[in-house]
């Protein structure tokens, strides 16, 4: 499980790496809306997605050894999507990293990433300490 | 095969293959999401004496740190040997909008120099950018309760509202920042 653990990794890494998905260039270009690439690749990325999820309920598909899909269903509500997805927004459109990349780029060899890699783990942490304060 | 021989791929295969990813992991009995792995490396540190929310049963969760360092990998293999060395080929208008803020690479580098490479360790303002960036992605990210692959990606597959919501958040934030942030921050780099 861990060696195919580590090579379905390795083909995210390079895909997103070949894809220029971890180019703060690129998600520049995304929130500016200059170019269609991003926007091509993550509504790929879904459409196949949706595609998969109609035909795992209407075939009824498992995962291996029968065991259901682990399909991770959100609590309704909002205020913790919105409020965070936004924050999270912030640091995707500044360090130009969603947390993929973020460990991406350390081999792709952009080190000063370290630095963003350290603020978010201090960011996790923080989210840990306050979680019991913030609206969800 | 030649190094550095490889086109980037376009979106139509970029897009698709990380699909398969997504498909696989839940063919396998895992799932598709990386900022859980934030919580996760908490955790391992020892933050579960400091708040609750580390408190969990976080070696169930070490298959994911295993995909993280096969993504490292692949991260290395395609940008170390596979990708030509050309820079990514930008709309000439986010380059140029780029260059007038002081990115002078902008549409000839895969990644600005003044932020990911050696010249960013000369800049005390850079490297705080990425300071603050990445704890505003690791505090959003698990408030949100997702990133881009498990909201944007897993939740919008399965077709749920709060995923939908989150995505209206990330580009609520990013927008916000790219259009009235970045142009004052990065002429000061």
């Amino acid at each position: 499980m861990i060696v195919r653990l580590f090579l379905i990794g390795l083909i995210f890494g390079i895909t997103l790496t070949m894809g220029e998905v971890i180019s703060w260039f690129r998600i520049q270009e995304m929130f500016r809306f200059d170019s269609f690439h991003m926007y091509g690749v993550i509504g790929g990325a879904v459409f196949g997605g949706v595609l998969f999820n109609l035909a795992a309920r209407r075939f009824n598909w498992v995962a291996l050894q029968g065991k259901p899909l682990d399909i991770y269903n959100y609590e309704f509500g909002w205020k913790r999507y919105l409020l965070g997805g936004t924050v999270f927004g912030m640091g995707w459109a500044l360090t130009g990293a969603c947390p993929g990349p973020l460990f991406i780029s350390i081999g792709a060899g952009f080190y000063p990433i370290l630095l963003a890699i350290m603020g978010a783990l201090l960011g996790t942490f923080l989210y840990g300490m306050a979680q019991r304060h913030l609206p969800h | 095969m030649t190094l550095h021989s490889f086109d980037p791929w376009p979106w139509f295969v970029t897009g698709p293959v990380i699909s398969i990813v997504m498909v696989t992991l839940l063919l396998i009995g895992k799932r598709f999401g990386l900022s859980s792995n934030l919580r996760t490396l908490c955790s391992v540190a020892g933050a579960g004496k400091f708040a609750e929310y580390f408190r969990f049963d976080w070696r169930s969760q070490t298959w994911n740190l295993v995909f993280v360092a096969g993504t490292i990998a692949g991260g290395a293999i395609a940008k170390g040997l596979m990708l030509k060395p050309e820079g990514v080929a930008l709309n000439p208008e986010t380059a140029n909008a780029l260059k007038a803020m002081g990115i002078e690479d902008a549409g000839t580098a895969y990644a600005p120099s003044l932020l990911f490479g050696a010249d960013a360790w000369n800049h005390p303002l850079s490297l705080l950018l990425l300071v603050v960036g990445g704890v505003l992605v690791g505090f959003g990210t698990r408030w949100a309760n997702g990133c881009t692959s498990g909201h944007a990606i897993s939740g919008l597959s399965s077709l749920q509202w709060p995923s939908l919501i989150a995505v209206v958040g990330f580009f609520t934030g990013g927008l916000f920042v790219s259009s009235f942030i970045l142009p004052t921050l990065l002429p000061l780099l």
